[in-house]
């Protein structure tokens, strides 16, 4: 399954074939939504045409990173029940014409979708598309379940703090049981010198535990906020140190394999994270 | 019926009644009860030896015989077998019981004749062989092994041993129906929270870089963990 790289315009008709991507942590508050904006952008960016899908039900925030709430006519329950073709709810960003947004529905919750409907809706677009992304609602139970019905990959968000992997360690239980493994893992919100003085997780200490391979270390990053509020992902436009690990994330998914980025500049650092990677998968 | 059915003789210790080791169980019985019946008043009060040769017999037989015999005013109170079953049916009744096998010795102290079995007994068991990830459990009526970690938020709870290979970080129930002579025993002895039968008890504060092999057991009523040796 290789995407279609640097051959893509808004004319080209050529049939892809997508991989189905969900982000998902089982902890609220990671960091999914924003990663999964920031992977979205940086994969356009990267010339490939990509869908986002908020399979938060009933708290939608997907819409406002991407900046584009004021846009939403139809939404993926909308899609799901025959009021509008797909088509029709899948809003075009505006500067990235090959980047599409499915919304959620906000005024329902997540039993108005089921994981067949989200495996036919992925199907439709799976011929158009290079990459569709799933942003995956906090918790296992039933928007968990959407959410990673289509998945042909499935990225665990987490923070290296206890609570986080811990809930992290039981979505990879819940995934491995039903097949959905390996999952690959995003390190975000780090702080490399809290590390540094043993007051925060490394991500040795995360691995350890999770004992899944990582695709990404996100720095913490003050402009996260701002970027949010103004709906224009990091990613857009930025070269801060998160918004360089987001567009390494999307090349790794695109087989890419990219040395990771020191996050500090101690020499053993790099030995160390070195075997954590997934390296070219 | 043959006369060698049911022979009875006196000797010194009393009378004698041999069975024949083969004839059908019930058969035997009528012909017993018809030959002393025939003679009552001869018998009462007497001690009776049992001779049944290689027949074995459970303990309901036997005490079938020995009411057969009470009613009749006779005390059974020896049994001469060369059948181990009916050496322990004699036993469980509290009889003499000797062993007549005419190859080994007859003072009942040998009872060789079993050879010893090369197998050696166990008890069952699962095995796990992955990490146990939070929420996940295992139950088990037997013994748990687990190659792979146990990670907090996950849950052993079983009727025997369990031994981790791996790191123990999550919650572990040994001797769960009671059995305070199971173990624990991992790698990584780091436990949430670890029970033996009825006792409790959590990891201490301080954390511990090097991981090493423990076991956990009951000892003067508490939990102790060891190193294994």
């Amino acid at each position: 399954m290789r995407p279609n790289v640097g051959a893509s315009t808004s004319n080209n008709r050529a049939p892809r074939r997508a991989k189905v991507v969900t982000v998902t942590s089982g902890k609220g508050g990671v960091g999914k939504t924003t990663t999964t904006a920031n992977i979205g952008v940086a994969l356009a960016k990267l010339n490939q045409r990509v869908t986002l899908i908020d399979a938060d039900i009933g708290l939608r925030n997907l819409d406002i990173v991407m900046g584009l709430e004021n846009r939403i006519v139809y939404d993926l329950v909308d899609v799901v029940e025959g009021r509008c073709k797909l088509r029709q709810a899948m809003i075009k960003h505006k500067q990235l014409p090959e980047l599409y947004l499915i919304p959620a529905a906000q005024t329902r919750d997540k039993t108005a979708v089921s994981p067949a409907d989200m495996i036919q809706l992925t199907d439709q677009l799976r011929q158009e598309m290079d990459f569709i992304l799933i942003d995956c609602p906090a918790g296992i139970e039933r928007g968990f379940r959407n959410a990673i019905a289509p998945a042909d990959e499935v990225l665990i968000v987490t923070n290296p703090e206890v609570s986080a992997v811990r809930d992290a360690d039981r979505i990879i239980g819940l995934l491995e049981a039903e097949n959905k493994g390996p999952a690959k893992l995003i390190l975000n919100r780090v702080k490399s010198e809290m590390v540094r003085k043993g007051e925060m997780m490394s991500a040795e200490d995360v691995t350890d535990i999770l004992a899944i391979k990582l695709i990404g270390i996100v720095p913490e990053d003050d402009s996260v906020v701002s970027s949010s509020n103004a709906g224009t992902p990091l990613s857009l436009a930025d070269n801060s140190r998160a918004a360089v690990a987001f567009r390494n994330i999307a090349r790794r998914l695109m087989g890419e394999n990219v040395p990771f980025m020191p996050l500090d500049d101690s020499p053993n650092f790099l030995k160390r994270i070195s075997r954590l990677f997934a390296g070219g998968q | 019926m043959h006369e060698s059915t049911v022979a009875i003789k006196g000797h010194n210790e009393g009378l004698l009644i041999a069975l024949s080791p083969t004839e059908e169980w019930l058969s035997i019985m009528a012909e017993l009860a018809t030959r002393l019946d025939g003679q009552s008043s001869f018998y009462n009060g007497a001690r009776i030896t049992l001779d049944v040769g290689a027949r074995p017999l459970r303990k309901d037989e036997l005490t079938t015989v020995k009411a057969l015999l009470e009613r009749r005013g006779m005390t059974l109170w020896s049994v001469m077998t060369e059948s181990s079953t009916t050496i322990d049916s004699a036993s469980a009744l509290d009889l003499r019981a000797t062993y007549t096998d005419p190859q080994y010795s007859t003072d009942g102290s040998d009872d060789g004749i079993v050879p010893i079995s090369p197998e050696e007994d166990g008890t069952l068991g699962v095995m796990i062989r992955r990490t146990l990830r939070s929420g996940r459990t295992v139950h088990s009526q037997g013994h748990v092994v687990v190659y792979g970690d146990v990670n907090p938020g996950a849950e052993i709870i079983a009727a025997g041993d369990v031994i981790i290979w791996g790191r123990l970080r999550g919650n572990v129930h040994a001797g769960a129906n009671g059995d305070t002579s199971a173990i624990v025993c991992a790698l990584d002895m780091i436990p949430t929270q670890l029970r033996i039968a009825g006792y409790i008890t959590i990891s201490p504060a301080e954390k511990r870089h090097k991981p090493k092999p423990e076991i956990a057991l009951i000892r003067d009523g508490q939990i102790v963990v060891e190193t294994w040796q």
